[in-house]
């Protein structure tokens, strides 16, 4: 379980995030919505732990422990993981090794790269002149060989062409334990106990709910985040009458 | 026998010459005359002691001879072995060669002026010997060849001449060490190296250094390559030395032909390395490309990359990057030169620190900020180069490899 408690973020000498309080349970899947620039990435990079972010005040809590000041690589190895938007090239590091560093151990990087289309990559250096939707299938690759209990997913279907938006959307649902196979033979209820895995998913467009069902919406704005039961919901009133509108309506406030 | 009375002379008057660039060496603080060593049968090699067969090893010298198309092993100013177990490639010592064969006339300082500075002059003054490898027309090394100049006696002054011709057609590798060896921590090297690489063939000369911290060493090369011909030179230094100067020039003498070369420098403390290179791309279809990487931790590096584009429809890039990890200078020089129009040249110069972002992406994944820094370096050291047999790219992966424990 992941629970922010009133949550104060500065980057730069501003403040970017406060009163953040959220809560995400084993097996839900969150989508985060808001304008360009109201602190969505700044959001998963501070649960990530990346120390530009400095928390103020406030704490984040995972699997019961306090890991407001932990170092990321302690936070992924406790099970947390990311897929970004525009991660950096690491030159001379070939896909395929990037992926055992992931597993940390055996892997098979071919049928793994095979289920997000990406074999033909594995040979290049991370990240080196992919396309948008190529990182976006980079990234996923990563999650699957880090297989991390909580993911953070930056905008998964910015950029991805019309081919391959299912693929990412299937990979998801599967990572996020979400897709018909896991549910195969069980009782929806049963399977949404036995769901384990973690989301949070920062879309813009919504395309990604064709696939990966969420639990939950929430909405940033002025770095403040307003949740409620179901994100299409809030999608249609974004849509409709725009994030301030959508917000104050939420919140019941004027 | 080749009268060498004529080089002898200009020699002479170059004996006090300094050279164009690096810091000048005092050659009479090095003593030159001969160390007798006898000669190695293959199971002698395979007795070495341990430690020189590591420290061998690590310059690409495998005493096993397994995989390799042929050897050619000199210690001190003797050739302790040399054979070649490949059909088409002919490894001879130049000083038998000098005496033995007319042909050795038309290469032996055909390239290299032997008046260019004191250590050219040095060279054939005081000629101790060095290799002469060349493939027949049409012939294909499958094996690299492998040559060592191995420095053992303390405050020697070792002078070194090489040839390396690829005949018409011919495909030939080599691979060079130079290494001292444990106990050795005085010396100079010396070393003449011309390259012929004629029309259609294929060379690649990959060179790797293991010096000790008080040596001295003074590469000379110039490469010709005809039309067709392709000239890869990698050079790899990883460990430390007291002052390393040498700028290997290529003449893209027919068209078509090509030069590359890749340098990875890991520099140590109290390191001087002041290298580069320089390739002429003189017909139409020329193609040249100068990598170099280099990291300082401490060392003092200068890099130079001169490319000099003297007709239309060539290309040529140059590309240095280097890495601050922990003290020390590096001082990249790119330069380009278009005499006429129609030239493409370009080049990219980077110098600075390992990128935040970057460790922080693979801290994600859960490595620790050391692993994701090691990781980052070894990425940025192993750069791909096209045409390199596996066994060499392997060669250079294990060298990467090594360093890695002495970076971190």
């Amino acid at each position: 379980m992941l629970i922010i408690e009133d949550l104060r973020v500065e980057l730069s000498n501003r403040i970017i995030l406060q009163h953040i309080d959220l809560e995400i349970k084993p097996g839900e899947t969150h989508m985060l919505f808001g304008p360009n620039g109201s602190g969505k990435t700044s959001l998963l990079m501070t649960i990530m732990g990346y120390p530009q972010y400095k928390v103020l005040s406030g704490k984040i809590m995972f699997k019961d422990e306090d890991i407001t000041h932990m170092p990321i690589n302690e936070r992924s190895q406790l099970g947390i993981g990311m897929s970004y938007q525009r991660p950096p090239t690491i030159h001379g590091l070939k896909t395929r090794q990037m992926v055992n560093l992931c597993a940390k151990g055996e892997v098979d990087e071919e049928e793994l790269a095979s289920r997000v289309n990406f074999k033909d990559f594995l040979e290049r250096d991370v990240n080196a002149g992919f396309s948008g939707g190529e990182i976006k299938r980079s990234e996923l690759l990563q999650l699957m060989a880090q297989n991390p209990d909580l993911m953070l997913f930056d905008e998964p279907e910015s950029g991805v062409d019309m081919e391959n938006i299912s693929l990412v959307g299937r990979t998801i649902a599967e990572l996020l334990q979400r897709n018909g196979f896991y549910t195969e033979g069980k009782s929806k209820l049963q399977a949404k106990h036995e769901r384990e895995k973690m989301g949070l998913i920062i879309t813009h467009t919504g395309h990604i709910l064709d696939y990966v069902t969420a639990d939950k919406g929430q909405v940033l704005f002025d770095g403040m985040l307003s949740s409620v039961e179901n994100p299409r919901e809030i999608l249609k009133c974004i849509g409709e009458s725009g994030y301030e509108e959508c917000v104050r309506c939420m919140t019941g406030s004027n | 026998m080749y009268d060498r009375k004529q080089l002898k002379k200009k020699a002479e008057k170059a004996r006090d010459k300094k050279a164009a660039i690096g810091p000048d060496i005092d050659l009479d603080e090095f003593d030159d005359a001969p160390v007798p060593h006898s000669y190695l049968a293959d199971e002698d090699m395979c007795a070495l002691p341990e430690s020189d067969q590591k420290r061998l090893i690590m310059a690409g010298m495998d005493v096993t001879q397994k995989d390799r198309g042929g050897t050619y092993f000199q210690k001190d100013t003797e050739v302790i072995h040399c054979h070649s177990q490949q059909e088409g490639i002919e490894v001879i010592p130049i000083k038998k060669a000098l005496e033995k064969h007319n042909w050795v006339e038309e290469y032996y300082w055909k390239l290299v002026a032997v008046d260019a500075d004191k250590y050219t002059a040095a060279a054939e003054l005081g000629l101790h010997d060095g290799y002469v490898i060349r493939a027949l027309p049409g012939s294909r090394s499958i094996y690299p060849v492998q040559a060592c100049l191995y420095l053992d006696k303390d405050g020697l002054q070792q002078n070194v001449h090489n040839l390396i011709i690829a005949e018409e057609g011919s495909e030939l590798h080599i691979i060079t060490g130079c290494s001292s060896s444990l106990h050795m921590k005085r010396g100079i090297h010396v070393g003449i190296s011309e390259f012929f690489i004629k029309k259609d063939a294929k060379l690649s000369f990959t060179m790797i250094h293991n010096w000790a911290e008080d040596m001295v060493v003074r590469p000379r090369s110039v490469a010709r390559v005809e039309e067709g011909g392709l000239f890869l030179n990698n050079y790899i230094c990883m460990k430390p030395v007291r002052s390393l100067q040498m700028y290997p020039t290529s003449h893209l003498v027919g068209k078509d032909a090509i030069a590359r070369f890749y340098s990875i420098i890991v520099g140590s403390p109290g390191s001087e390395y002041d290298i580069g290179g320089r390739i002429f791309l003189k017909k139409p279809g020329n193609r040249a490309e100068i990598i170099a990487r280099m990291i300082s931790n401490g060392a003092k590096i200068i890099n130079r990359g001169h490319l000099i584009g003297e007709v239309p429809d060539i290309k040529a890039h140059l590309e240095c990057r280097g890495l601050l990890l922990n003290g020390g200078l590096i001082h990249a020089i790119p330069e380009l030169e278009g005499h006429v129009d129609g030239v493409e040249m370009s080049h990219e110069a980077a110098v600075g620190k390992i990128a935040q972002e970057e460790i922080n992406y693979l801290m994600s994944r859960g490595l620790s900020q050391d692993e994701a820094t090691s990781t980052i370096v070894r990425g940025f050291l192993s750069v791909d180069i096209p045409g390199l047999p596996p066994q060499l790219k392997a060669e250079i992966d294990k060298a990467i490899e090594e360093s890695d424990k002495d970076v971190m």
